[in-house]
């Protein structure tokens, strides 16, 4: 029988990892704003470097100046805060499978707080590997807070017991490995978008540090040309690391997330067999799940092909996790399927 | 063979030539040349004139190409995204006839272009086919490729190993001798060549195979599904408590055979439906439900067997699933003189979640007029003030069968086959004026003729599926295929790593070692290091 006063705590737990991760955001935040004011450009004296004119007289070299940035307190102590939320939210969930004396993922409420989880140990071994600047943190925790608040408000359900349906060691295996692949694919989407605003930025960026003044056609008379201008979003790109990063980590966490989701529509299917008569049967949600696999297949291609590369297979990245959300929310409340139920 | 679906590595975009060496003499030309050969394939060539298979050999290298497969790999997401919102006919029939009577415009337009039936149209049938021409296209000679690579050596050492992404060069007191065998030691798991005082190595080929098995694999799944879909056969039947079941076509209520199915493959037992038990929370959710049942292979001994959602009895290849249940008031008929004409358990079939269930009762061989029952069985009734009655829960609590009867002609000699679950009221007229009657169990309501029903007590039936699918094991073993080559293909890395040993007469050993990275170049610098510093000390 489900545990009430257990399930309260864990329902606490998760608000308290919330307010953790909006901190932890606002730190982030604040080390993004204060980035400017930490820069120092120090001056490198030309010492030694001298260029000798052909038998003239020694040519002046310009200093070179190197950027450096002050360690930001706020920043660290924002993922300091990142890694106790994180704690809360892992305890939040354990407290859950306890009070419902099951897995915690039985539910979308469930499954959505698993999912959150999984994007943030992402984020946070990235970091932690080096392969990403926690600089990232305030553009990553935004969407997490918003998930994790939205889940909790308009999925929250009471722990309790399983429908028959679901009770099986499928529910282990199969909704466990597309918790992780769901949480790296939304994660990875995230950072494509920034990679695309990246991106957009260089080349606007470019474009006016060549001339200052440039043009381009307009939208309905190409005729008149307007300015070329850099506005917000595009604006957010200058806080972001480099395109080529961006790219490189939305392409590895697909990389690691693929060959699972892969695995988990595979136990899927053999849960289906198993519990309906038949492994796949073009159900909403396994349709769904086909379309969000086949498009992930089509980025790790494309994003090796000429032509499709760069900004190209970025949008691929970003309608794959599009066709994700539809298959968990939209499918699950607004269509008709054997899925239904969680 | 550059446009090839999977010349393109699944995974890092850089340099993967794949077959051919990929650095000899000159260098830089040759890494320029890996490059381009991965981010800018070489155009497809248009056809010379006057040679009749050029245009066939031109549309055969379009369709195998990977810019081709791209477009055909989206084109099947998207022709999916119809089949992912709208009502399908074979999962759903009821609910597309439903859409097409609500949407009397759009409906038969989308009807004509087979939204209903998205997963069996012609054109999703043909882009998929398309798509897997095009892999096979592609499969064929990069398996070759890959073959001859795996016999292959490792390709002679470049010129200039300092020109190479990562190299070093330091020198020793060691002999060259020594050195290479420090060299051999260092590159421990590698595939290592000597040529004089000079090694190439190579590893990470599984990378290739895993790529090419999970392509292969594909293919494979959709053999399986191919037999799945010939050979196979789905059948359903409803069994009251007490009844049973044989495996045979005419048998059941309902079948999906494959288009190729032959009936005498039917794996030959019987089933026979003792118990049927289903468990509720208080607030109605439902907790378990359980078939007892025993079943036999050909007149062979009795096996009890629960059968249960997530476990179903499996004979032989002929899988046994418990797809729905509900419930059958157990009925006695009495004609006019008091004999027995029909003693039955009638199943009802459920209409909402409460189990609000529906059912006819015919009764054709009476002695006057024939009599038809219109009926509502609620098993938690509740009756509101209009006398309506309504289930408030699934569970059997206080079970009503609420009736209507008529007399007249049953219209079952027309010819025309009736459903057993719908009552032709044409030719009958109501008794009672139409006022339904209320019996619990173990109440009689007699009818104005002498004749009389009896509710006796309630059963419950279930509902199962057979399943034969021949190709399931198939499609198991190229999904295990599939996983295991992607994990290979994505996680394997490509490295090259040469060492040149050379010495003046008398002066110390220099030893020169280059490396390239086919994938993950980053990380294999450190890896270089390692091994370079192994060989130094």
């Amino acid at each position: 029988m489900p545990d009430q006063g257990l399930g309260q705590l864990s329902d606490g737990l998760l608000f308290a990892a919330v307010i953790v991760y909006a901190l932890a955001m606002l730190g982030f935040a604040g080390e993004q704003a204060s980035r400017n004011a930490r820069r120092v450009v120090t001056s490198v004296p030309a010492e030694g470097r001298v260029l000798l004119g052909a038998g003239g007289p020694p040519l002046a070299v310009p200093a070179e100046t190197v950027t450096t940035e002050a360690p930001s307190r706020a920043g660290r102590f924002a993922l300091v805060l990142t890694g106790c939320g994180w704690a809360v939210h892992v305890t939040s969930l354990v407290t859950r499978g306890f009070a419902a004396d099951r897995v915690p993922w039985g539910n979308m409420y469930e499954f959505s707080s698993a999912v959150a989880l999984t994007a943030v140990t992402v984020f946070l071994v990235l970091v932690v590997r080096g392969r990403v600047e926690r600089a990232l943190g305030a553009f990553v925790m935004l969407p997490v807070v918003l998930y994790l608040g939205l889940a909790a408000s308009a999925l929250y359900t009471e722990a309790g017991p399983l429908v028959p349906a679901l009770n099986s060691y499928w529910i282990k295996i199969h909704v466990a490995a597309a918790v992780v692949a769901s949480g790296s694919f939304l994660l990875s989407g995230v950072v494509a978008v920034l990679y695309l605003l990246r991106s957009r930025y260089d080349e606007i960026r470019a474009v006016l540090d060549a001339d200052p003044r440039a043009t381009r056609p307009g939208l309905l008379r190409r005729g008149r040309r307007r300015p070329v201008r850099l506005g917000f979003p595009t604006t957010l790109g200058a806080q972001l690391p480099g395109s080529t990063v961006l790219d490189r980590v939305s392409y590895s966490v697909i990389a690691f997330a693929f060959p699972i989701w892969t695995f988990a529509v595979i136990a899927g299917a053999i849960w289906a067999e198993a519990a309906w008569g038949r492994y796949w049967g073009w159900d909403p949600k396994e349709t769904w799940s086909f379309i969000t696999w086949v498009l992930y297949a089509g980025y790790l291609h494309a994003r090796a092909t000429a032509g499709w590369k760069g900004r190209k297979a970025a949008w691929v990245a970003v309608a794959a996790a599009a066709a994700l959300i539809i298959d968990y929310y939209v499918v699950n409340i607004f269509v008709v399927g054997l899925h239904s139920y969680a | 063979m550059t446009e090839h679906l999977m010349t393109e590595p699944l995974t890092e975009p850089l340099t993967e030539p794949l077959t051919e060496p990929l650095v000899t003499e000159p260098l830089t030309t040759e890494l320029d040349e890996a490059t381009r050969l991965t981010t800018q394939p070489a155009p497809v060539q248009q056809p010379r004139r006057g040679d009749l298979f050029g245009p066939l050999r031109f549309g055969w290298r379009q369709l195998t190409s990977m810019r081709t497969a791209l477009q055909l790999l989206f084109l099947l997401a998207l022709a999916s995204v119809p089949g992912g919102f709208l009502p399908q006919r074979r999962i759903n029939p009821l609910r597309v006839q439903k859409y097409l009577d609500d949407h009397t415009v759009v409906g038969p337009l989308l009807d004509r272009l087979s939204m209903f039936d998205v997963f069996s149209s012609t054109w999703f049938s043909a882009i998929y086919l398309l798509l897997f021409v095009s892999l096979v296209g592609c499969l064929i000679p990069r398996t070759r490729l890959h073959l001859r690579a795996l016999r292959a050596r490792p390709p002679k050492v470049p010129r200039s190993l300092t020109k190479l992404p990562v190299s070093e060069v330091f020198t020793t007191t060691r002999s060259v001798e020594e050195e290479l065998e420090r060299a051999h030691l260092a590159l421990k798991g590698w595939r290592v060549e000597r040529r004089g005082n000079e090694l190439s190595a190579e590893k990470g080929y599984l990378r290739e195979t895993g790529n090419l098995v999970f392509h292969l694999s594909l293919v494979l799944l959709l053999v399986g599904i191919a037999i799945g879909a010939f050979r196979g056969f789905a059948g359903t039947v409803l069994v009251v408590e007490g009844k049973g079941f044989s495996n045979t076509v005419a048998l059941f209520d309902d079948v999906r055979p494959g288009r190729r199915f032959a009936p005498d493959s039917l794996v030959p037992f019987s089933v026979q439906l003792d118990n049927f038990r289903a468990t509720y929370a208080a607030d109605g959710k439902a907790l378990t439900f359980d078939a007892d049942v025993r079943w036999s292979k050909d007149g062979g001994p009795e096996t009890p067997y629960d059968i249960r959602v997530n476990h179903p009895l499996k004979v032989d290849g002929a899988n046994t699933y418990l797809i729905g249940h509900g419930y059958a008031p157990h009925l006695v008929f009495r004609d006019t003189d008091g004999t027995v004409i029909d003693d039955q358990a009638l199943p009802c079939l459920p209409q909402d979640p409460q189990f609000l269930s529906t059912c006819v009762l015919k009764e054709p061989s009476t002695k006057g007029k024939q009599v038809g029952f219109r009926g509502v069985f609620t098993p938690t009734t509740v009756t509101d003030e209009g006398g309506r009655v309504g289930s408030t829960g699934p569970a059997l609590i206080n079970p009503v069968l609420t009736l209507v009867a008529f007399e007249g002609n049953l219209g079952l000699d027309g010819g025309t086959p009736q459903s057993v679950y719908t009552l032709d009221t044409a030719t009958m007229k109501p008794l009672f004026g139409g006022q339904a009657h209320a019996l619990l169990p173990g109440q009689t309501w007699r009818l104005p003729s002498g004749a009389s029903l009896t509710y006796v007590d309630t059963r419950e039936w279930a509902t199962f599926q057979v399943t034969q699918d021949p190709g399931k094991l198939v499609a198991l073993v190229a999904s295990i295929g599939m996983v295991g080559g992607l994990l290979l293909s994505l996680f394997i890395r490509r490295r090259r790593l040469w060492v040149r040993v050379s010495t003046d007469e008398g002066g110390p050993t220099t030893v020169a070692v280059g490396g390239l990275a086919r994938t993950d170049p980053d990380r294999f610098a450190a890896e270089f290091t390692a091994i370079a510093t192994q060989m130094k000390e």
